[in-house]
């Protein structure tokens, strides 16, 4: 049981990593703020998703798993808040800034 | 050449790289989002120094209320007039010598020790039990080195006086001046409605966690004021002018039971600010709890400013 | 698996730092905004990733915080921004 988590974990970290790689490559390529934007918030939170579901079998109990769980909800949140409100601040500005 | 070492010295790197963009940088709201960024990455660098209490308090002052203070600053410059003389190349160059001087001295501290470290933590673990805490660092803050603590929450407030002092004398207990991003049903209402009983709820958890596991008052109270300046930018909830009451009464009730805690001590237990034996710990819990509620509303109104205007009866 | 995890901290560490130079060195300052928000992500993630490897469950709530505050300083950050439509409540009856 401990090794099939451990295999899990594995890869599901190594997953969030790549992700977060991609997201990485997204920002420092795409041509605009929008687009950086999406790379930004969807890529590195899936990445984080990944990652904090590897851990949630070495966590520290029910608790533990909780919190990290809530933790990815709430960076999801702040991601989509802040994406939007990024994107706003874009178009009162045109698009060359 | 363990990873481990390779992450800590990549992290000071980053940590370097940034603190010289943040000095270099040509705007001031660059400079602040670059002085933001360092204290959000030097929270993981305590974290790598065990300092868990300490990069609690990083990434909430140093990346949150720091932050945002100085932000309030940058937009009052800039509305500000006569402001464009650039500082004069002596000046820069003593404030680097200066800063130059200060961190190879602190740098010659740290890196050549004494050959025996003088410290307190021995002593400081053997007491430990006999409070009922759990985490040694409340244990300094609140029993071996209680009024330290106790001065620190009254200089808070003091301070806060110091910046409601700097408006004219027509507007004296006024509402502060907070900028508010006044867009009604926008996204950051949405936010505003939403992470507000998070934060009250990861508040309440960390000063409550505090007597055992890293956390405190300190932290909770920092969430507190976050999520209250989140609500009144927002929109949500007017800012509240100085002059009310309940607003002084819960700027108060954290030190003011603290003082009482410790004068009570001077009667039931042998000195001022000790407990009585066995009741250290609920004690210890209710004056963090009183100082959580006191420190959200004092660094709140710390970020809200000074007041600006005075509402009209 | 400790030091799988902190091979793994290290590189999202890099993909962070890598990200932080790219978008400090855009001149436009809806760019700078952005580098709350890569902190928030990346930097929790090599946080909860350092506490699986140490096997401090502390270091949870330290991403916790860091979470929440990234949040609050990406809002500061686009409130605060030149240009941005923000203005003090002008209204006359206080209240």
């Amino acid at each position: 049981m401990k090794l099939a988590f451990d295999i899990l974990t594995v890869f599901a970290v190594s997953a969030g990593s790549i992700f977060f790689l991609a997201g990485t490559v997204g920002l420092i390529r795409f041509p605009d703020a929008l687009t950086r934007l999406h790379a930004l918030t969807k890529v590195d939170n899936l990445g984080l998703g990944l990652i904090v579901l590897g851990l949630l079998p070495q966590a520290n109990g029910v608790f533990g798993a909780l919190k990290l769980v809530s933790i990815w909800l709430l960076v999801q949140l702040s991601g989509a808040i802040v994406s939007q409100l990024i994107a706003g601040a874009v178009r009162q500005r045109g698009p060359q800034r | 050449m363990t990873i481990l070492s390779v992450f800590d010295i990549g992290l000071a790197v980053l940590i370097l790289g940034i603190g010289v963009w943040a000095i270099a940088a040509r705007e001031a709201f660059a400079a602040v989002i670059g002085f933001v960024v360092y204290g959000l990455l030097l929270s993981i660098a305590w974290v790598r120094l065990s300092a868990i209490d300490v990069a609690l308090t990083e990434a909430a002052i140093g990346g949150g209320m720091t932050g945002m203070l100085m932000l309030g600053a940058v937009a009052r410059l800039r509305s500000a007039k006569g402001n464009d003389a650039p500082t004069s190349m002596p000046v820069r160059l003593v404030t680097g010598a200066l800063c130059t001087l200060v961190a190879a001295g602190l740098a010659i501290a740290v890196l050549s020790p004494p050959e025996v470290i003088p410290t307190l933590a021995p002593m400081a673990m053997e007491n430990l039990p006999q409070t009922g805490l759990g985490n040694p660092v409340a244990g300094v803050l609140f029993v071996y080195r209680a009024l330290d603590t106790l001065l620190e929450k009254v200089v808070l407030i003091l301070a806060l006086l110091g910046v409601w002092s700097l408006a004219p004398d027509g507007v004296w207990g006024g509402i502060p001046g907070l900028r508010v991003y006044a867009h009604p049903s926008s996204t950051l209402t949405f936010l505003a409605q939403l992470l507000p009983p998070v934060g009250i709820v990861v508040a309440i958890y960390m000063c409550w966690v505090g007597a055992k596991e890293p956390g405190g008052a300190f932290q909770g109270g920092t969430i507190l004021a976050a999520m209250w300046l989140l609500v009144m930018i927002a929109g949500l909830r007017n800012v509240p002018s100085i002059d009310q009451r309940w607003l002084r009464l819960l700027l108060v009730v954290g030190p003011v039971i603290f003082l009482a805690i410790g004068i009570a001590g001077m009667v039931l237990a042998p000195a001022f600010l000790a407990y009585p034996a066995g009741y250290a710990k609920p004690l210890i819990v209710a004056v963090e709890f009183a100082l959580t509620l006191s420190i959200g509303v004092a660094l709140g109104l710390l970020a809200a400013g000074t007041p600006e205007r005075v509402q009209r009866p | 698996m400790a030091s799988f995890l902190f091979g793994a901290a290290g590189f999202v560490l890099t993909m962070v730092a890598l990200g932080l130079i790219v978008i400090l060195q855009r001149p436009a300052e809806v760019d700078h905004m952005m580098a709350a928000q890569l902190l928030g992500t990346g930097g929790v993630a090599v946080l909860v990733l350092l506490a699986a490897a140490t096997e401090t469950p502390a270091i949870v709530d330290v991403a916790l915080l860091l979470a929440l505050f990234a949040a609050f300083a990406a809002v500061a950050f686009v409130r605060s921004a030149s240009g941005s439509k923000s203005e003090s409540r002008e209204r006359a009856s206080g209240v």
